[in-house]
Formats: C-alpha cells, sequence, structure tokens
C-alpha cells in the first residue's frame, strides 16, 4: 500500500522542525520561535493575499509552536477561512487547527458554524466527516444549538455512508453531554436503538456509546435497547474466530465491541424476559468457559482482547448480584489472576474483586483469598498495585479477619509509600473501629498509628480516638495507661502528645495509684514534651495541667509555678497567654467545689457518623466507599458508641446552631455537648461570679471561659465575630418598604426594630428580648461597616445592659448620619453566654439607601422632562420579574410611599403604572431619582410580571435601588 | 470517555496532544508535565495502569499508558472505559501510524515489526498522526477499531492530498492571482436616508 510519502509534505515546516531540532539550547529555540512567529504574523498582516497552500503550511507551523508550549494568539481567522477551501487538505488543516486551538467560547464559532453547515450539506462524505469531527471536538453550545436538529437526521437517514453514520453518532453523543436540553431524542429513539442491528460493525461500535449515555439517562425510553444488546453480544461470543473478519482481533471477535455491549448491560437491572436473560446467561458462561480454554496465542494482545472481554462481562455479573453460581466463578477466575505474571491482570483482578467483596454471595469466597492479597501488599514491586491491594483487605475485612488484616496494614504502613499513607491511617481507623470487640485493642491500634504514621494521622483520627475513650468506662483506665507508656518514648509524635494530654488530663486519676505514674509523674512527663510542641498543642497541655489541678490538688504548687513562669504568663502568642493568666487565677481564686464544678470530666459525645469516614469518602470521591458500607460504619459506630441519647443534648444542639460554625467543634462535638453539662446555668453563674471578684482581667475572661471548660483544642474557641446568618438578606429585604418589625428571631432571643429618618439622619431604637427563663450575660453588641460602608456610613452604638434577665427586654438606640450614597448594609454582632455557650450572631442592619429619601412633588411634565434628562445608559436600571405577591394596587401603593419616595398620581397617561419621585439626602450629595413601575396586570396570575425601571443622577444609586425594589413585590 | 492523549519523549518533550475535554492552555501544558512525571519514574515491567493525576480529575480517572523506546503513549480516560481496551487500542494507533508511514505490505509483518515507533515520524508529521488518530478516536470516543478500515481511510485521504498537488494545484495558483488583484473596496453600509441596509459581510479574499 501506499505510505504516506515524505517528499508530500511541507519544505518549509519541515526546514523550520529541523532548525529547532538543531537549537543547542533553550534560548536559542525562543528566538528561532519567535523570528517565525514574527514572519508568521507579517505574512498573515501582509497586503498580498496569501494562497491557500502558504495559509495552510503557516497554520500547520502555528500548531507545531504551539505543541512545543508556546501560546499562539493570532492565526485563528486564516484557519477558519481555509475551512472554506474546497481543497480537502487545506479544509483538513483548518479543521484540525480550529479542533485543537479553539475553545467552545470563542467569537470565530458563527464563522465556523457557518462553514460546517456549509460541508454537512456538501454530499461529499469526506467533508461531512471532517465537520462532523469538528463539532464533536469542540462541542459548543452554539454548535448544539445550530446542529442539533440536522444530526439525528444524518444519522439516522438510510441513504448516510456507513463512515459518515459512525462520525454522526459521536457527534451527537459529544453534542447530548454539553446540551442535552437542546438535543431532542424522542422521534429518533428507536431508530438510534436499533442502530445496534447495523450491517456494519464500526456503525455499531460508534452508536453504542451514544446508547449507553442515553439509556444511562434515559433508561425508560431507551430499554429496547436491552434485547437488542444481548443478541448482538450472543451472536458475537458464538461466532468463530474469523466469522467476524476485520473486527477479530488476534482471535478474539469484537472485543471493544463486546466490551461495550456489557457496559451498556450494566445500566440495566436483569432482563426480564426470560428468553433473553437465558441468553444473556448462556454469553457470559461462554466468556467464562473460553478464559479456562488454552490461548489460541501467545501474543500479549491476544490475551489482553479476551480478558477485556471477561472483566467486563464480570463486571456485569458482580452489577446484578443475583447468579450465586456465577459470581462464585467469577471469583475463582479473579483469584487465578491474583497469581498471574501479567501485572496488569493482577492490578484489575484486586480492582474487581473489591466490588465483588461486597456482595453477600461472595463475600466468603473472596475471604479465601486473604493470603494472597496480603502478600500482594508485602511484595508487590508496583504502587499502583499495593494500593490495590489495600483497598481490597479494606473491603473484604470483617469480624472474623480484622485483627489479621489491620495488623497486616498497620506492618504495611511502616513502609508504605508516602502517596497512600495517609489514606491508609484513615482505613486502619475506620476498620479498628468498626471490627473492635474489645477497646483496648482499638487504643492499641491507633496508638500503633499514631507511633508509626504520626504525620499522616489527621485530626479526625485522634478526635475519633478521644470521642470513644471518653464515650466507654471500661476502656478509660486501659486508654490512659497505654497513653502514659507511649509518652514515655524518647520522641513521639506531637499527635500522641495531644491525645496523651487529653486522656491523662480527664483520666489520669485512674492510674495516679500507682507510684510510677503518680500525678507528679505523670505531669513532668507531659511537661517534658511542652516546649518541642506546637501553639495548639501547647494550649491544649495547659487545659490538662489546669484539670490536674482538680484531679490532683497535690500538683497545685508545681503547676501554678510553671503557669507563673514568665514563658507561659507572658508568652507572645496572646492564646498561650490568656490561658496562663486564667489558669492561674482560677486555681488561686476558685474553691474546691467550683473548681470540681468547672473542671468536671468530659461528659460522653452525642452519637454521630465517623468523621474518619465522612472524611476517607471525601478523598475517594463519590461512589468509592459505597453507601451501603456507609450505613454499616454509622450502625456499628453507633454500637460502639455506647452512648444513648443524652438528656439536654437536643437543646444543646439547637443553641449551638447559632454560634460559630467550626470545623473542629463539629468533629469533637465540644461545643453541642460539653457547655451543657460541664458547665450548667448555676455554674456559668458562678464562674461569673468568681472573676467579678478578680478585677480588671475579668471581662476578657469571662469571655473566653469554654476554651478550659471543655479543655478544647484552642481552634474551637472563636471569639470572632460570626460571618452574617445566611437570612440575614431576607431579613434585610423585609425592611426596605417599612421601619418597624421583628428583625430576627430564634428559640432564645428574639430582636425588633423601630426607626425614624429625617434628611440624611436616622435613629434606630433596636430591642432584645430574651426568650428564655434564663439570664443572658456578656451580652454585647457591635456594629461594623465593611469595607468602603466605613467611609460612607457613620453609626453610633449607644452602650447596652451586658446582662439580659429571663423574659426581659433590653433597648438599644443606634444614631445613624449617611455621608454619601452606599450599597451595603452595616453588620451587627451579637454575642452573648446562655447556660456557659457562647452565642455569636451577625446579621445585617436595615438600613438601606432608600432610607434617606426625601420625597418630591411634581407634575407629569417636569416629571417626563426630568426622565428625559436623566437619558445615559449608566443612569438607568431596569428589571424585569416576575410578580411575588398578588398584584393588589392599595398593597403597591403603601409599599412604594413606605420606599419613601412621594408617589406621583395622574402623571403615567397609563392608569395602571406607578411612578414615583424622591431625592436622596446625604451629607455629601443630593441624588434625585425618578421610577416607574409597569404591571401586566391582565395577565393570569402566576405569569403576571413586572417592569421596574429606575433613573437617577448618579449611576449606582439607580441599580442599587433596583436590585431592592425587585425583591418587594 | 477519553479526556486527552498525550504523546511525549522520554525527556517529556510533547509530541503530540490532543485534549477532549477544554483545558486552558498553561493548563494542558500543567497536565503534560504531570503525566510525565507519573509515568516518568515507574519501571518499565510494572502494570500499564496508574490513578489519574490531580489536575484532569481526581480519582475517578486512570492513565493508561504504553512505553515504547523513546515514547510515552498516555491516554487519560475515565471509569466508563475498559482498561484493557483501551491498551489495545494504542497499540492499533500504533500499528497504523507504521503502516501508514512505511509499510508496504500490511497483514503478513503485523506481528513483526510494530513492537515500536518511530519518534521522527511524529516529528515531521504531526498533522499526519493527527489526522491518523482522528480516524480512530473522535471527541473522546472510540469511532473505529478495525485496522483495515482505518488504513483505507487515511489512504484516501492520500489520495485526495495527492491529486491535489502538482499539476492540479496550477489552477488554485491562478485563481488566487487573480483574486489578489485590487478590487474597489466595497461599501459596508449603504445610507439611503434613514433606512440602514446592511450589506451581509463578505469573507476577504
Amino acid at each position: 500500500m501506499p505510505a504516506v510519502s515524505k517528499g508530500d509534505g511541507m519544505r518549509g515546516l519541515a526546514v523550520f522542525i529541523s532548525d529547532i531540532r538543531n537549537c543547542k539550547s533553550k534560548e536559542a529555540e525562543i528566538k528561532r520561535i519567535n523570528k517565525e512567529l514574527a514572519n508568521i504574523r507579517s505574512k498573515f498582516k501582509g497586503d498580498k493575499a496569501l494562497d491557500g497552500y502558504s495559509k495552510k503550511k503557516y497554520v500547520c507551523k502555528l500548531l507545531f509552536i504551539f505543541l512545543l508550549g508556546h501560546d499562539i494568539d493570532f492565526g485563528h481567522m486564516e484557519a477558519v477561512n481555509l475551512l472554506s477551501s474546497n481543497k480537502y487538505t487545506e479544509k483538513q488543516i483548518g479543521y484540525l487547527f480550529i479542533s485543537v486551538l479553539v475553545n467552545s467560547n470563542s467569537e470565530l464559532i458563527r464563522l465556523i458554524n457557518n462553514a460546517i453547515k456549509n460541508d454537512l450539506s456538501s454530499r461529499n462524505p469526506t467533508f461531512m466527516c471532517l465537520a462532523l469531527h469538528c463539532i464533536a471536538n469542540v462541542g459548543s453550545r452554539e454548535m448544539a444549538e445550530a446542529f442539533a436538529g440536522e444530526i439525528p437526521r444524518i444519522l439516522v437517514a438510510g441513504d448516510t455512508m456507513d463512515s459518515v453514520k459512525q462520525s454522526a453518532a459521536l457527534c451527537l453523543l459529544r453534542l447530548y453531554r454539553t446540551s442535552p436540553d437542546l438535543v431532542l431524542m424522542g422521534e429518533w429513539t428507536s431508530r438510534v436503538v436499533h442502530l445496534l442491528n447495523d450491517q456494519h460493525m464500526g456503525v455499531v461500535t460508534a452508536a453504542i456509546s451514544l446508547i449507553t449515555c442515553l439509556s444511562q439517562k434515559n433508561p425508560e425510553e431507551f430499554k429496547t435497547c436491552v434485547s437488542l444488546a444481548v443478541s448482538r453480544l450472543s451472536r458475537i461470543v458464538s461466532s468463530a474466530s474469523t466469522d467476524l473478519q476485520d473486527y477479530t482481533y488476534y482471535f478474539v471477535p469484537a472485543p471493544w465491541l463486546s466490551c461495550k455491549l456489557l457496559r451498556l448491560l450494566q445500566c440495566y437491572p436483569p432482563p426480564e424476559d426470560g428468553a433473553v436473560k437465558g441468553r444473556l446467561v448462556e454469553c457470559l458462561e461462554t466468556i467464562l468457559n473460553k478464559a479456562q480454554e488454552p490461548p489460541k496465542s501467545k501474543k500479549v494482545q491476544h490475551s489482553n482482547a479476551k480478558n477485556a472481554i471477561l472483566f467486563e462481562a464480570i463486571a456485569l455479573i458482580i452489577h446484578y448480584d443475583s447468579e450465586p453460581n456465577l459470581l462464585v466463578r467469577a471469583c475463582n477466575q479473579l483469584g487465578q489472576f491474583l497469581q498471574h505474571r501479567e501485572t496488569n491482570l493482577r492490578y484489575l483482578a484486586l480492582e474487581s474483586m473489591c466490588t465483588l467483596a461486597s456482595s453477600e454471595f461472595s463475600h466468603e469466597a473472596v475471604k479465601t483469598h486473604i493470603e494472597t492479597v496480603i502478600n500482594a501488599l508485602k511484595t508487590e514491586r508496583d504502587v499502583s498495585v499495593r494500593q490495590r491491594a489495600a483497598d481490597l483487605l479494606y473491603a473484604m475485612c470483617d469480624r472474623s479477619n480484622a485483627k489479621q488484616i489491620v495488623a497486616e496494614m498497620l506492618s504495611y504502613l511502616e513502609t508504605a509509600d508516602y502517596s497512600i499513607r495517609e489514606e491508609m491511617v484513615l482505613k486502619v481507623a475506620i476498620l479498628a473501629e468498626k471490627y473492635a470487640v474489645d477497646y483496648s485493642w482499638y487504643v492499641d491500634t491507633i496508638l500503633n498509628l499514631i507511633r508509626i504514621a504520626g504525620d499522616y494521622v489527621s485530626e479526625e483520627v485522634w478526635y475519633r480516638v478521644i470521642q470513644i475513650v471518653i464515650n466507654r468506662d471500661d476502656v478509660q483506665g486501659y486508654a490512659a495507661k497505654t497513653v502514659f507508656e507511649a509518652l514515655q518514648a524518647p520522641a513521639c509524635h506531637e499527635n500522641m502528645v495531644k491525645v496523651g494530654g487529653y486522656i491523662l488530663g480527664e483520666f489520669g486519676n485512674l492510674i495516679a495509684g500507682d507510684p510510677r505514674s503518680s500525678p507528679l509523674v505523670q505531669f513532668n512527663l507531659l511537661h517534658s514534651k511542652f516546649h518541642l510542641c506546637s501553639v495548639p498543642t501547647r494550649a491544649l497541655l495547659l487545659s490538662a495541667y489546669i484539670k490536674f489541678i482538680n484531679l490532683f490538688p497535690e500538683t497545685k504548687p508545681t503547676i501554678q509555678e510553671v503557669l507563673r513562669c514568665d514563658s507561659q504568663i507572658r508568652n507572645s502568642d496572646v492564646e498561650l497567654q490568656q490561658r496562663a493568666v486564667e489558669y492561674l487565677k482560677l486555681s488561686s481564686i476558685a474553691s474546691t467545689d467550683v473548681l470540681a464544678t468547672v473542671l468536671e470530666e468530659m461528659p460522653p459525645f452525642p452519637e454521630r457518623e465517623s468523621s474518619i469516614l465522612a472524611k476517607l469518602k471525601k478523598k475517594k470521591g463519590p461512589g468509592a466507599v459505597s453507601g451501603n458500607e456507609l450505613e454499616e460504619g454509622k450502625r456499628e459506630g453507633g454500637e460502639l458508641n455506647g452512648a444513648g441519647e443524652r438528656p439536654g443534648d437536643s437543646s444543646a444542639i439547637g443553641a449551638s446552631n447559632a454560634s460559630t460554625p467550626s470545623p473542629s467543634a463539629d468533629l469533637l462535638g465540644l461545643r453541642s455537648a460539653a457547655p451543657v453539662s460541664a458547665a450548667p446555668p448555676s455554674a456559668g453563674s458562678l464562674l461569673v461570679d468568681v472573676f467579678s471578684e478578680a478585677g480588671p482581667a475579668a471581662p476578657a475572661a469571662g469571655a473566653n471561659d469554654d476554651g478550659f471548660l471543655s479543655s478544647a483544642p484552642p481552634s474551637v474557641v472563636s471569639e470572632d465575630p460570626a460571618p452574617p446568618l445566611p437570612e440575614s438578606d431576607e431579613l434585610l429585604n423585609k425592611f426596605v418598604c417599612k421601619n418597624n418589625g421583628v428583625l430576627f428571631e430564634n428559640q432564645l432571643l428574639q430582636i425588633g426594630v423601630k426607626s425614624e429618618y429625617r434628611q440624611n439622619l436616622g435613629r434606630m431604637y433596636l430591642f432584645y428580648g430574651n426568650k428564655t427563663s434564663v439570664q443572658f450575660v456578656n451580652f454585647t453588641t457591635t456594629v461594623s461597616c465593611p469595607g468602603e460602608l466605613q467611609s460612607q456610613l457613620n453609626v453610633q452604638l449607644k452602650p447596652v445592659d451586658p446582662l439580659v434577665e429571663g423574659g426581659a427586654q433590653v433597648q438599644q438606640v443606634i444614631n445613624i448620619e449617611c455621608l454619601t450614597v452606599f450599597s451595603d448594609a452595616p453588620l451587627l454582632n451579637i454575642k452573648f453566654r446562655y447556660g456557659g455557650a457562647l452565642q455569636n450572631l451577625t446579621l445585617k442592619l436595615p438600613v438601606a439607601i432608600n432610607k434617606f429619601f426625601q420625597p418630591t412633588e411634581m407634575s407629569s411634565h417636569d416629571f417626563f422632562q426630568r426622565w428625559k434628562q436623566l437619558s445615559q445608559p449608566q443612569q438607568e436600571a431596569q428589571k424585569i420579574f416576575k410578580a411575588n405577591h398578588a398584584m393588589d394596587t392599595e398593597v403597591l401603593k403603601a409599599k412604594l410611599l413606605g420606599l419613601g419616595t412621594a408617589l406621583l398620581e395622574k402623571v403615567d397617561p397609563n392608569p395602571d403604572n406607578f411612578v414615583c419621585a424622591g431625592v436622596i439626602q446625604t451629607k455629601a450629595q443630593q441624588v434625585g431619582c425618578l421610577l416607574r413601575l409597569e404591571p401586566n396586570a391582565q395577565a393570569q396570575p402566576g405569569e403576571q410580571m413586572y417592569r421596574l425601571t429606575l433613573r437617577s443622577s448618579k449611576d449606582t444609586v439607580a441599580k442599587r435601588l433596583c436590585e431592592l425594589l425587585a425583591e418587594q413585590f | 470517555m477519553i479526556k486527552a492523549i498525550l504523546i511525549f519523549n522520554n525527556h517529556g518533550k510533547p509530541r503530540l496532544i490532543r485534549f477532549y475535554q477544554y483545558f486552558a492552555e498553561d493548563m494542558q501544558q500543567q497536565i503534560i508535565r504531570e503525566t510525565f512525571h507519573l509515568v516518568s519514574k515507574r519501571d518499565d515491567n510494572v502494570c500499564n495502569f496508574l490513578e489519574g493525576g490531580s489536575l484532569i480529575g481526581g480519582s475517578d480517572y486512570k492513565l493508561i499508558y504504553r512505553h515504547y523506546a523513546t515514547l510515552y503513549f498516555v491516554f487519560c480516560v475515565d471509569s466508563s472505559e475498559s482498561e484493557l481496551g483501551i491498551l489495545d487500542l494504542i497499540q492499533v494507533s500504533v500499528i497504523i501510524v507504521n503502516v501508514c508511514f512505511h509499510v508496504q505490505v500490511f497483514v503478513e509483518t503485523l506481528d513483526k515489526c510494530f513492537e515500536n515507533v518511530c519518534e521522527l515520524d511524529l516529528i515531521f508529521h504531526m498533522d499526519k498522526v493527527h489526522y491518523i488518530l482522528q480516524e480512530v478516536v473522535m471527541g473522546g470516543m472510540v469511532l473505529e477499531t478495525n485496522m483495515n478500515e482505518i488504513v483505507a481511510q487515511v489512504e484516501l485521504q492520500n489520495r485526495m492530498e495527492k491529486s491535489e498537488g502538482g499539476l492540479s494545484a496550477a489552477p488554485a495558483r491562478a485563481v488566487s492571482a487573480v483574486k489578489n488583484m485590487n478590487l474597489p473596496e466595497i461599501p459596508r453600509n449603504i445610507n439611503i436616508g434613514d433606512i440602514n441596509i446592511k450589506v451581509p459581510s463578505l469573507s476577504p479574499f
């Protein structure tokens, strides 16, 4: 056959490529490329129009330069011109350039579409294929709009050439993926499905990709494809290796198509029709049988092709999960592959077995391969394969083999590749928790995990072990003893120090009887690690120390000494310093009773889904951890925690909704559970009493007490104002057209607003109502003007009483001065403690620019004259929107008056329309605004629309008012 | 779906790149570098699949690759493709490239001389290799797997190219010479009073 002869190519191109290859340095190469780019640019820009050959050559050079990693920002137009050439080679390179270099939102798409349209209607199959390729490769929405109607026609037309049909099928698939709403299959459905019966195998190959995608999205409409696919598959599988001629690949008939057919069937449940099902089972059996036959060729291509089909068949068997016989055969087959000398097959076998392990029919059969899999984990040279082995061990783990598998995974961790360590750690942690029968084993495993791979132990893992130890009485003593021993190691990981600090702080008393772990020994051991640790860990250790003072009064002098030393009490880190000061003060002032209450043992954590499992799921992406497994994890987790619903939990959680959401708080559940029982309301007020005696440090300390109450890691303590509530914008919208009302309400607190405005000044009264019977302490409010608002609005807050008695209401006055036009609302942050728990919420203060309107009465003539004066585009803002409420004239009038403008009667020639006028008063300027609201009241309810137009002498004002008002009607 | 086909040499120099999902140019280069980094450090006798890089789509994507003497052929695919199938497809593509560039008689020699591919073919005929790949993969999906069919299509292209070269190119040159003559500017907008008539913009010659 004639080979592509090298002489035919473009000489200039070959010379250029040779030049580049001869460049000795990167600089020389860049220089040569820049020279060429300049040359091409001047050629394209030159007066002399280029002939097709030159354009083709230059476009090809640009493609080559692009391949070398240089941006190409010109030449697109020349490429588009090539499309309309009637020479095949020019058209071809034009299309190639566009497919490689034009993205779907290019401005050239319309020109390209024109060229494509011409080629599609040319009836020249080669040109049609080029055009279809281009659509499939670019696949933009504009292309879908232009061709989504045409392509199905080409696909099913009787006189279309096979090669064009193939291209049309894939082209349609691409358009369906990018713009499913534009590809309407309705009338074509059955004809497309019947392409599965096409004589030409190439057409079937292309069509099946399309049908698979469509079936995934519309399984009902395409379900007739199942029986057609089964019969097609059956014909291929039972054919002799020579029947399909060209589609036989190394003695395997049509391997690619067989794989695709098996994939298509995986979109559906097993066929209901007995005959179809029988035929399919027969196919699957034949495929399994063929795997046992001696190979027809020694070439790897032969076994690849054969096994590609086999793996898809097994995937289908697993998908059906209903034929125990086939499942077990599949498992045995995969078992053989586990020991195959081809690495690829071992990899795929491990991967498939992973899914097989979750089937109840084959779980036991999979388990019989445990030794092989463990061996793979230990001996495979390829990290991809080892990773699959680890996945499979995780999937086949159950109560019977958990100890063995966890032990193997732990020992593998010592040498595991860095890339998979974190995932391995998560898996070990989950398995240890899920299948723990005795909790000392669980604690040992996690501590080992920290010892072996401490850097890869994420926070979730060590939070979890603490949650579990706290919730299980029977393991607390053992845990204390084990961490104490682990901390003896000269170098231990910081995560170990964290776990150690926390557990000894809570349960150190359980091992204090042994003189080898007496309170002072414990303290000295912890403190010996202190200086090597990061700030968060040190903060945690300080909390452990104060807990020690409560547990072991005899350690008090030593610990106070430590807290008092300069490196603590004058630490440059504010968190550490604050803790040192507060703890020192607390330990010297509070009576033992108070200390015992404040530093009480942590209450059990509420039962929750393991955060580790959630993390693994996130890491692996959806689908990697099956829903089934998650549910199981949840169930087992619940069993393990053993803690039922605690009284008071629900109210605590309700209260926590208003406080700062913090990721670590969610994990440890400190905010939700701890403060309630560690510091019941009475203890909370006691504590405040303690501090009010303590002098100047009191307010700060009082505001930050939960840090040690729960001995939480400091990251949990956030005194920053919370971000605005998600609903705060909506709340704000309620106050655009009115000045009084309820701004906010939750279970604890109600906030009412009354406000009045004159000129550019406003006064607002806020009423804070305590809805509970318990007092709010440290009640503070602040208003902030973020960003440029600071220079636009002057807001002054009168102080408010820090104590709000149960059932009482306090009032706060806010003075507002509008300096210039503004668009954002100031933020109101409210903080208080309710029963010891910090409540922190941020709202938007209901101040909008329209509050400073002065109504202006004017005649129709004046109105329209001014309207015309404000005719520059940026002075106008317009919105057309659906009516949210009934179009009641009186309600509309009231709202427009509430806006602050004058409602002008008999101004608009159309009596249904509303027009308003007003002047916004600010300190810096006055801004005139005109408004026109046009309802289409005649329309059906549900289709009623408004057109709102605003014009103002300052452009931002019209826009802002338009946004505000569009929400009101 | 095939997200991308990347061919680069042992030093990471790209020889052919084809993305079937849009990525900005600099992202494309990053993906090439990351992919090269991932595959080049692997031994030759390990498996041909690995988890996809972080850039192209995370854990649902796999890289399926073959290493020939100086070149890596890498297909970035999602989980809807059969790994072994793609591996065969790479082999098929290489065979076809070889057939199209070098071989007079095809079927008999199939088993012998296609274990490799010549880097120079790709360098000097990048456009041709693109065209060959286009007969195999279209918009990220496999169009045809029958080697004879693909080779026949490429052969057809070559014949058309031949017929357009040589003598047949002369008339085209004449046409372009005519087009180059200075024609008076065609007015785009003709104003007749208030009425604006838009003349359809003609494609520049």
